[in-house]
């Protein structure tokens, strides 16, 4: 609800203000470029714009106007510089097409750049073959809902993200799908944002990132084939919820990565066929309650160098690997999951199995500390050494276990999308 | 037309061929004799190009053949033992060794198929015969090809008497053509019987090498057992 | 040298282990192929009986297989043929049984469930470890007359490829583990069969992710010809080189 107060409030500012104009931007009009368009516009006017192709050059919106296309105008930056700038409080821009910004180091080019302006509305919009999208920077209260922005990333070092938060509070972004970019959506010093339902998919880093955000929400998104689902770095009080990551798959690619992460959680969210569907490493007091792993080649790589954190009710199934580390150490906790490769029995049918479950296997322990021997993945040395393990439990290491495994597997609807 | 010089053969440290000398002549049968272990199949195989001297040359017609495969098809051999792949039919078995041999010459000899009645049985399998009827294979391939020497390995050994006599009266004839012709045997009437000179073998060496004729004359037997005995005693 | 070739396929064509085998093959190829809903799963289960099951059972058979045809060799010996030709038609009539039960057991339900890249170099590697394992079992088999030492000969060969050499080679590398080693490693499997079946089989499915970058070069080298070119040759070395030395014995041995 409070995303739809928001959302209402700001689409009938306009209507409400009596003295609000509109300014009509066609090839045939009186006002036929947008520079002239906005330089006659006033606080709270309307510029509507007919279908057309209009070249535009970092053209700077400085007033509180809403910026409506009809069918979606073509903006063509000519790859000469940003698209649009906006530099005002209160600006709304809704149903156009931005393309074709600048590529390059010297500046992040963006389709739409929101510089210090809060309550900045963006819907309906296509962004496409920009080096950057939208790129927020000290800008709060924005709402970033239903765009589309796709790139043609080249590789990671010559390209931008596709939604770039640099400095924000309060920001939401809601359903947009966002391809082709370095990173789909970038957090770096943004904070109490709220991500939901966005689709960011195939893009060369990260779907979705985190640097230094803390108290961010996201939920209900889906991130595939990118070279890593999320990236959640240095934040705290992160919460994941009822996200899809799914064909995240690479000789270095992750579900979801976490470093040096504290206080969140993860919940009922589903990985499937992921290389690693989730990586800890530095993080703490993180709880890990009702998610599934399927099919995936690690689903869950947790480093030593973690503490605190919890693995409730989760299902463990088809993985190749379902738990590895990398040290003796251990100081996390597992309990009532689901492991498809538990052997053990029930026999007060209590649906929790009577033995513990050890969820790391010796083969997967070597890999860690030896990655060459992943290279024996399938041999029969290899197939030897975990029926071994299985008949002599002793072998496997100590201290990483389940105490109260689950007989069943959870039923946990898959992510929305 | 056959001979062997000077042969050496050592299996690890037994020495089995002590510089063995023979030669055997057209239209005669030479039997060789002796104890188990005395060395007569390897001097046979050593012919035959189944074991390689150390020393020493085997010569068919003065030319040496160790180590050459040609000259294979001047021999018929017959083995102690028959033995044939499982799964073939006889049929088969002979149209594979005619298939083998096409070089041959002359016209094929195929008395001893029809003697032992060999052509009803061409349908069978060769694991379902019997040791005796595979024997009587073994003979009917010796000959089949007409070669001018005959090596057989104990030949009557598992044959009916009647199959034998068949067997020596073809032996017989063979020699009449002027055949080269080796056999070991066991069994002493039967060498009485078929052999032309008989050459005792005793540890790898040959202790002699004699015509029947001349055997009998030295000990004044009749029979080759007892001249034997006679001899080594 | 085809004459004796066609005589051997008469004989082990109706040979019951052989037909045996077949049919072991295609109803573990069949029961994979309609359990698994992926076939690449599948797939993956049934490298893993490509790797293991088809060269022991065929070092088995063709050591069992050579011993009995002894008394037919020594025949065959006595007839005007070169030894050489001997021994390789025989292995030719061999192998050629051994792959087409392969290609019956395996092949054919690749075909039909998976016709793809993947199922081809799947095939491939099967068909190469065949002739590869049939030419160690002749290795072992001219080596002693004796046919339990030869059937435990050929053991042991399929013992140490199979398991022995990758222990070794992780505790080598084990030892040195302090240096970048993953690079090497294909190099060491390179030297064993069984290892380059598997590797070159693995790079091909989607599993290969898990190798990691390295991982990931190799997937490129033997994605494409050069890789191809390479893994045959490594393949047919392993085929050549037993039967080059088995030839060398045998035209030295004594029957």
């Amino acid at each position: 609800m409070r995303i739809f107060k928001f959302f209402f409030f700001f689409l009938f500012s306009g209507i409400y203000c009596a003295n609000a104009r509109t300014i009509q931007v066609c090839k045939s009009c009186e006002i036929s470029n947008l520079e002239t368009a906005v330089e006659l516009a006033q606080d709270g006017d309307v510029i509507r714009i007919q279908k057309g192709t209009y070249n535009i050059n970092n053209l700077e919106i400085n007033k509180k106007i809403r910026l409506i296309g009809e069918d979606f105008p073509i903006l063509d930056a000519g790859f000469k510089d940003d698209g649009l700038l906006v530099t005002a409080d209160g600006v709304e821009i809704y149903s156009i097409e931005v393309r074709n910004t600048k590529r390059g180091n010297l500046k992040d080019f963006s389709g739409i750049r929101i510089d210090g302006a809060d309550n900045v509305i963006v819907w309906g919009v296509r962004i496409y073959n920009a080096f950057f999208g939208v790129y927020l920077s000290n800008s709060n209260n924005a709402l970033i809902y239903g765009n589309v922005l796709v790139g043609i990333a080249p590789d990671q070092t010559s390209s931008g993200d596709g939604i770039r938060l640099w400095k924000c509070r309060n920001v939401k972004i809601i359903k947009n799908y966002v391809s082709g970019h370095r990173d789909g959506i970038y957090f770096e010093f943004a904070y109490n944002g709220e991500i939901k339902n966005n689709k960011s998919i195939k893009n060369l880093r990260y779907g979705l990132h985190f640097m230094f955000s803390d108290t961010n929400w996201f939920a209900d998104n889906l991130f595939t084939h990118n070279g890593t689902g999320v990236a959640v770095m240095y934040s705290s009080h992160i919460t994941m919820l009822r996200n899809g990551f799914y064909q995240n798959w690479g000789s270095a690619s992750y579900g979801m990565l976490l470093k040096d992460i504290k206080d969140s959680r993860i919940q009922q969210n589903m990985f499937k066929m992921n290389t690693i569907a989730l990586y800890f490493e530095g993080s703490s007091r993180v709880k890990v309650d009702s998610n599934s792993f399927m099919e995936n080649g690690w689903a869950l790589k947790l480093l030593s160098s973690c503490s605190q954190d919890s693995f409730l009710t989760n299902n463990f199934i088809a993985n190749t690997f379902d738990v590895s580390t990398n040290g003796t150490l251990f100081l996390n906790y597992f309990h009532e999951n689901y492991w498809e490769k538990y052997t053990g029995y029930d026999i007060n049918k209590d649906k929790i199995g009577d033995v513990p479950h050890r969820p790391v296997s010796m083969y997967s322990m070597m890999v860690e500390n030896m990655p060459f021997v992943i290279f024996f993945m399938r041999s029969f040395i290899v197939d030897l050494m975990n029926k071994a393990e299985q008949n002599i439990p002793s072998i496997t290491p100590e201290n990483v276990l389940d105490s109260a495994p689950r007989m069943h597997a959870f039923k946990y609807n898959a992510s929305s999308s | 037309m056959l001979q062997v010089v000077e042969l050496y053969k050592k299996f690890g440290k037994l020495q089995v061929l002590k510089g063995i000398d023979a030669s055997f002549s057209p239209g005669k049968v030479t039997a060789v004799i002796g104890h188990n272990g005395s060395g007569k199949t390897t001097m046979i195989k050593c012919i035959l190009g189944m074991v390689i001297p150390d020393k020493g040359e085997v010569l068919l017609r003065d030319e040496s053949v160790v180590g050459k495969w040609k000259y294979r098809s001047e021999l018929g051999y017959m083995p102690q033992i028959g033995r044939y792949p499982d799964n073939m039919t006889m049929g088969q078995i002979f149209d594979m060794m005619q298939d083998l041999r096409k070089g041959h010459k002359t016209e094929l000899d195929k008395e001893l198929v029809e003697k032992y009645c060999l052509t009803e049985m061409f349908y069978k399998k060769m694991r379902t015969l019997s040791g005796g009827t595979r024997q009587k294979v073994s003979a009917a391939l010796a000959f089949m090809f007409n070669p001018p020497v005959l090596i057989l390995d104990e030949p009557t050994a598992g044959l009916d008497p009647l199959a034998s006599e068949i067997l020596k009266e073809k032996i017989m004839v063979e020699r009449a053509k002027g055949k080269t012709i080796i056999i070991t045997s066991h069994i002493m009437p039967e060498v009485d019987e078929l052999a032309d000179d008989i050459i005792f073998m005793h540890e790898g060496s040959i202790k002699f090498h004699k015509s029947m004729l001349e055997l009998k004359a030295e000990t004044g037997e009749t029979k080759i057992g007892k001249a034997l005995g006679k001899l080594l005693s | 040298m085809l004459k004796i070739t066609k005589y051997v396929l008469i004989d082990i064509l109706r040979n019951r282990i052989l037909l045996m085998y077949a049919i072991f093959l295609l109803i573990i190829s069949l029961s994979l192929f309609s359990l698994e809903e992926d076939p690449a799963k599948a797939v993956i289960s049934l490298l893993s009986v490509v790797l293991i099951i088809l060269p022991l059972v065929g070092m088995i058979f063709s050591t069992t297989y050579f011993y009995n045809a002894y008394e037919f060799l020594e025949l065959l010996l006595a007839q005007p043929l070169k030894r050489n030709t001997i021994l390789l038609a025989q292995y030719i009539g061999l192998s050629t049984c051994l792959v087409l039960a392969f290609l019956f057991g395996v092949g054919i339900p690749v075909l039909i469930y998976y016709p793809n890249e993947i199922g081809a170099v799947l095939v491939f590697a099967g068909v190469m470890l065949s002739l590869c394992f049939a030419a160690f079992a002749f290795l072992a088999s001219v080596s002693t007359r004796d046919k339990a030492r030869g059937i435990g000969l050929s053991l042991l060969f399929w013992f140490y490829l199979a398991i022995m050499y990758d222990a070794i080679v992780m505790g080598i590398m084990y030892a040195f583990s302090d240096y970048p080693l993953e690079k090497i490693v294909v190099l060491f499997a390179a030297l064993n069969p069984i290892d380059l079946a598997r590797i070159t089989v693995l790079l091909k499915l989607d599993i290969s992710a898990m190798m990691g970058y390295t991982g990931a070069i190799y997937q490129d080298f033997f994605g494409n010809w050069k890789g191809i070119v390479f893994s045959s040759l490594v393949m047919a070395i392993w085929v050549v080189l037993p039967l080059w030395l088995s030839v060398r014995i045998f035209n030295k041995k004594n029957i």
